[in-house]
């Protein structure tokens, strides 16, 4: 092991110092010491993807297939998630707006929670296991099998190929998978008025965007955008970091999904804190 | 950009009588195990060495820090008399150019055809080929490994024995001037891999290549090697001939021969 790793450092110290420290304390310090240097490298995994994208002979064939497989391949899934999302929403909220005789602003709660919070939030975490964990598995299984190795030997850059491509088309393609899910989820809203009442699609619109404001839409696509990065970065990162064997793909796939459905709530947490300030 | 290293898109053969890999006191650890110990070795114009030796002796790692892949902890490894280590992004993208790599699992992209795998390495380093000429060079590199008829296959079509022969035929497209060969018979039946070791031939007399092929078939280092090295504990064992190999009474290289 390389002298300077922390583990080895402890180690010495406790021994010049004739310390006695348990092998749980060194097993920590060793978790510990992976945590952050996993840290760092996610950084420098970023660091070096901005680098790439701005660096010449972008791969724009690439870019468009990504984006074909992220965006269009996706459609199916997120129409079905953003009708049922509109449609349980309204027949959730149904009652309780009767109870206070306030129905007529059913389309307006619905729109406003779907635009600002419920369609960016749902698509991106649907995304996150979709397409996070695709890019996880994929490139792992590429790694594994030699194949970004081939990649390098042949005067390709990996990172440029296949990382940046990825990154660049999620965070393009979610905002536009977010703005058709919130389309969708109206029009699930709408589906939903109807089951108990009866109102005319263009009265829905109409209730809706009337409640709606350019502060509602902004932010919250914005936000997409950070989501799309961070999906796109966290499952290409796992899986382009992913180990030797066929477990680890499982694994990185596995982490892709996990960590940037976690990052996309934190994400929001802060895009919710910056909105409030405005 | 190093002038010598950047020839274009049409590879220069090699007319330097000498050395086109010096290797001196290489030495790659990884974590708490040291793989490569000392390892020095050249390899002559023209010259087909094998590189023999147990499974974790390091063979895979040697022809990795050749190409970078993996980065020495400490010596020197000289690749058409250029440092690799010290070379910038750009003049080793164009040093390996020049050196064509069989991957031991034949690392074929899978979600790309046969001829998309042998055209992706043809488009970015021979960038001045029309289309045509493209075409025509994939199919010359399909015909050399007997496999033209795979042409618009899936990796996942193939046998074990033809994703052999089609990564074969995807380093050889781009005219290299170095191959480096990873376990090349590994896994394959005898038959297919005495036509892997003839293919191999066949390339150095055909591109006039110089070439490393890791193994621990020793069927195929008889057949396609001039030289052959053992590495064992991360150190070169034995360098020599196959007579020398062959009519050696060391018990490790016996092991090998009987």
């Amino acid at each position: 092991m390389d002298k300077n790793h922390p583990v080895i450092i402890v180690k010495n110290l406790a021994k010049q110092q004739s310390i006695k420290i348990s092998e749980k304390a060194i097993a920590k310090t060793a978790d510990a010491h992976n945590l952050l240097t996993d840290i760092a490298d996610f950084f420098l995994f970023l660091s070096q993807t901005c680098k790439e994208l701005f660096s010449r002979n972008f791969e724009f064939r690439e870019f468009l297939h990504q984006s074909f497989q992220i965006g269009y391949k996706s459609v199916p899934l997120i129409s079905v998630t953003g009708f049922i999302m509109g449609l349980v929403l309204t027949i959730q909220a149904r009652p309780s707006l009767v109870h206070f005789g306030a129905v007529s602003l059913l389309p307006g709660m619905v729109a406003v929670s779907l635009i600002r919070e419920m369609g960016p939030v749902i698509t991106a975490l649907i995304c996150a296991g979709k397409i996070g964990s695709g890019m996880g598995a994929e490139l792992g299984s590429m790694k594994v099998t030699e194949q970004i190795d081939a990649m390098e030997v042949s005067s390709t850059n990996p990172m440029k190929f296949l990382v940046v491509t990825r990154v660049l088309a999620a965070t393009l393609m979610i905002p536009v998978l977010v703005l058709y899910a919130d389309a969708l989820g109206l029009f699930g809203s709408w589906a939903g008025s109807n089951i108990k009442g009866d109102v005319s699609f263009v009265l829905f619109c109409s209730q809706a965007f009337s409640h709606l404001e350019f502060i509602d839409f902004i932010p919250a696509v914005i936000k997409t955008f950070f989501f799309g990065a961070v999906i796109g970065l966290v499952g290409c990162y796992k899986g382009y970091t992913a180990g030797r064997g066929t477990e680890s793909v499982g694994i990185a796939a596995n982490s892709a999904v996990v960590l940037s459905s976690l990052l996309v709530i934190i994400v929001d947490l802060i895009a919710v804190q910056i909105t409030d300030l405005l | 950009m190093d002038p010598l290293l950047n020839s274009a898109d049409v590879p220069v053969k090699n007319q330097n009588p000498g050395q086109v890999i010096e290797i001196s006191h290489l030495r790659k650890g990884f974590d708490i195990q040291e793989v490569l110990k000392d390892v020095s070795l050249k390899l002559s114009n023209g010259e087909n060495l094998a590189v023999l030796g147990k499974s974790g002796s390091g063979k895979s790692v040697l022809i990795k820090c050749i190409v970078r892949l993996f980065s020495p902890d400490f010596g020197t490894i000289k690749v058409l008399g250029k440092d690799v280590n010290t070379l910038n992004s750009e003049d080793l993208g164009e040093l390996r150019k020049k050196i064509g790599f069989l991957f031991q699992s034949g690392a074929l992209y899978d979600s790309m055809t046969v001829r998309q795998n042998l055209e992706f390495p043809l488009r970015r380093i021979r960038r001045n080929l029309s289309q045509k000429e493209i075409v025509e060079k994939v199919m010359e590199a399909l015909e050399n490994v007997g496999l033209s008829d795979a042409y618009n296959k899936m990796p996942s079509q193939l046998s074990g024995g033809m994703r052999k022969r089609i990564s074969l035929a995807r380093t050889i497209v781009v005219d290299p001037l170095i191959m480096l060969y990873d376990e090349p018979t590994t896994g394959l039946d005898p038959v297919t891999s005495d036509e892997i070791s003839l293919l191999i031939n066949d390339i150095q007399k055909k591109y006039k290549t110089s070439s490393i092929i890791i193994t621990h078939d020793i069927e195929c280092a008889r057949n396609t090697a001039n030289r052959l090295i053992m590495l064992h504990d991360g150190e070169v064992y034995k360098d020599g001939t196959l007579k020398e190999f062959e009519d050696s009474s060391d018990t490790l290289i016996r092991s090998f021969f009987k």
